[in-house]
């Protein structure tokens, strides 16, 4: 029996618009418009789509945060939503836009709070704890007010407040967002291993397809509340056809540089944008360039997950 | 889960949230006592109001000094236990508005404990004391005849009291659930209502001793108890004998505890299915 299992799920939120003094519209708004899909235990997902597409009110129906509209939503066998406290000893939640931890408390007392809380055996707690002090880097930071705390600290210390409790799945939503390279890939190691070594199921939103890149085999894609895609990242990109922008500084102003392998998408003075297909290597055509043009500094551009999306709409838009 | 659990469960999450907030508290205890020592003398101005105007009128609607102080002390008690166990319910609109309802919506342990237990403050013990010192004080001076019936009354009446304005405060916080911008209103409904309540009813026009007897029951806090107690009768007339009025706090205090643990519930599932 899969872990979590979603069942033509849907939600549907009643959206009032102001209209000159008393009068109101009244519309709705399908967040989440008939998604289905399970996950297996101890699986990794990356569930990306755009702002406003329905990736965190997946998660809140999930968590049992809010209630569905319509469908089925099991996960471990409990119907979140109806029984939400004996689900959240088996769950652990990080929203990346707001912690779960005390403002105003030293982080060490909201660890202390779930050990009773979740009522954590105390070897268990203390092995758990010691085990995300070193990982995660918090020895120096236990003593201090989450409030003092930069984003990436608190980032790593809501982390580990989700997995005291040994959780056997974790919901991440946004973990990376705001966070700078050493602290972003000091959380992709962390889950990382935390999902082959414990098992964890873990499933993540992001915006960031370098996350889902290195942490995901399996990759969901919703926009507009329905599942537009589900499967590896590789078939992503080929569906998307989506292109990694290189952009490159000459010496002087030059005519479009003409590039196997690339085409050149924009000209502003010296700079030029050249477009190449996601799956080809950078590194010959940085070669081709450097050999053939004046060039001054270049920088590679990952594709950005609006832009994959789009390029499947456009897709899909030609094909019918 | 029962009633029963989800009670328990509830309070031992109000437990150990507030021990947590108690104990970093208690890391300045200079700075503790200071504030428990300014929360009291903040509301004893209060009461110093009544004792001034005490010092230019033989009484108030008929009410003596010890009369009045005995109304003062039992509100004050009973709004202060209230405040130090359920205040911070009101600022339920404000985790609306910003989303981290959400973050208390994961943990396993009952939203409303959660919210009542945050910041809990052991200086608003202040407000408590207060009350109770001036009722004490009030108690011994009173010209009563005392009988068992009257010596029981009177703690029943604090803790009737004390759950009635919780009540308040917790439908008034529901309520916020739908709007959000509410607090204010709901405070005055607790702070106002124990203003009022400090008064002999006598003074206020008989539809507003109405409203607060038949609509919003803040009467049962301590006019009708206390005048049973006090061998007054009542300024508007009643559906039941005077004598029962002795007997009913408990009641209307169980009444109107279920009806706000049914709004919460209500506003609670309403957040759950819009998510506002």
């Amino acid at each position: 029996m899969d872990f979590i299992e979603l069942e033509d799920v849907r939600k549907v939120f009643d959206v009032r618009k102001k209209k000159g003094f008393l009068r109101r519209e009244r519309h709705e708004v399908r967040a989440v418009d008939g998604i289905s899909f399970t996950v297996p235990r101890g699986e990794m997902v990356g569930y990306i789509g755009p702002n406003g597409a329905g990736k965190s009110t997946t998660i809140k129906m999930l968590t049992g945060i809010l209630t569905p509209s319509g469908g089925r939503v099991r996960v471990a066998g409990i119907d979140p939503s109806r029984e939400r406290t004996r689900l959240a000893h088996r769950i652990g939640v990080v929203f990346g836009q707001r912690t779960t931890l005390w403002w105003d408390l030293p982080l060490i007392d909201s660890y202390k709070l779930a050990h009773r809380m979740y009522r954590i055996p105390d070897a268990r707690f203390r092995a758990n704890l010691d085990r995300c002090v070193e990982l995660l880097d918090l020895a120096e930071l236990l003593a201090v007010p989450v409030r003092q705390l930069s984003l990436g600290q608190r980032m790593r210390g809501d982390i580990a407040a989700a997995l005291l409790h040994d959780p056997e799945v974790l919901y991440l939503d946004e973990p990376t967002i705001g966070l700078d390279v050493v602290s972003k890939a000091k959380v992709r190691e962390f889950l990382r291993d935390l999902n082959t070594s414990a098992g964890t199921t873990i499933l993540l939103t992001t915006h960031d397809l370098q996350d889902i890149e290195q942490l995901c085999k399996r990759v969901m894609v919703i926009d507009h509340g329905r599942l537009m895609y589900d499967g590896a990242l590789a078939g992503l990109h080929e569906i998307g056809e989506s292109e990694r922008t290189l952009v490159v500084d000459l010496e002087r102003e030059l005519p479009p540089l003409d590039v196997p392998g690339a085409r050149v998408r924009r000209v502003e003075g010296p700079r030029q944008w050249l477009a190449f297909p996601a799956s080809a290597s950078a590194a010959p055509l940085v070669t081709e360039i450097a050999s053939a043009y004046p060039l001054v500094d270049l920088s590679v551009r990952e594709p950005d997950i609006e832009a994959v999306i789009a390029k499947m709409y456009a897709d899909r838009a030609e094909l019918g | 889960m029962g009633a029963g659990a989800r009670l328990g469960s509830g309070l031992a999450a109000f437990r150990m949230i507030a021990a947590m907030w108690i104990r970093s508290t208690m890391a300045y205890r200079f700075s503790f006592a200071m504030t428990l020592l300014a929360n009291f003398v903040v509301t004893f101005f209060d009461f110093v109001v009544i004792l001034l105007m005490f010092s230019h009128v033989e009484g108030l609607g008929g009410f003596d000094f010890t009369e009045v102080a005995f109304l003062y002390g039992a509100t004050s008690t009973a709004f202060g236990l209230a405040d130090l166990a359920l205040g911070q319910v009101s600022r339920i609109g404000r985790r609306v508005r910003d989303g981290t309802l959400d973050t208390l919506l994961v943990r396993p342990a009952p939203v409303l404990a959660q919210v009542a237990a945050d910041r809990f403050a052991l200086r608003r013990l202040g407000r408590v004391t207060q009350g109770l010192f001036v009722l004490v004080w009030a108690l011994v001076l009173v010209d009563v005849d005392w009988t068992v019936l009257k010596v029981c009354v009177v703690p029943v009446m604090v803790l009737s009291g004390g759950v009635i304005f919780g009540a308040v405060m917790v439908a008034g916080a529901a309520f916020q659930f739908w709007a959000r911008d509410a607090a204010e209103v709901v405070n005055s409904f607790t702070y106002g209502g124990n203003t009022l309540l400090q008064y002999p009813p006598t003074i206020f026009a008989k539809d507003l001793v109405r409203g607060v007897t038949f609509v919003l029951p803040l009467a049962f806090v301590n006019w009708l108890p206390a005048l049973y107690v006090l061998d007054r009768p009542y300024p508007v007339d009643l559906p039941f004998s005077p004598s029962l009025t002795a007997f009913l706090p408990p009641l209307v205090a169980a009444l109107c505890a279920l009806l706000a643990g049914l709004c919460w519930r209500a506003g609670l599932r309403a957040y759950r299915s819009t998510g506002s």
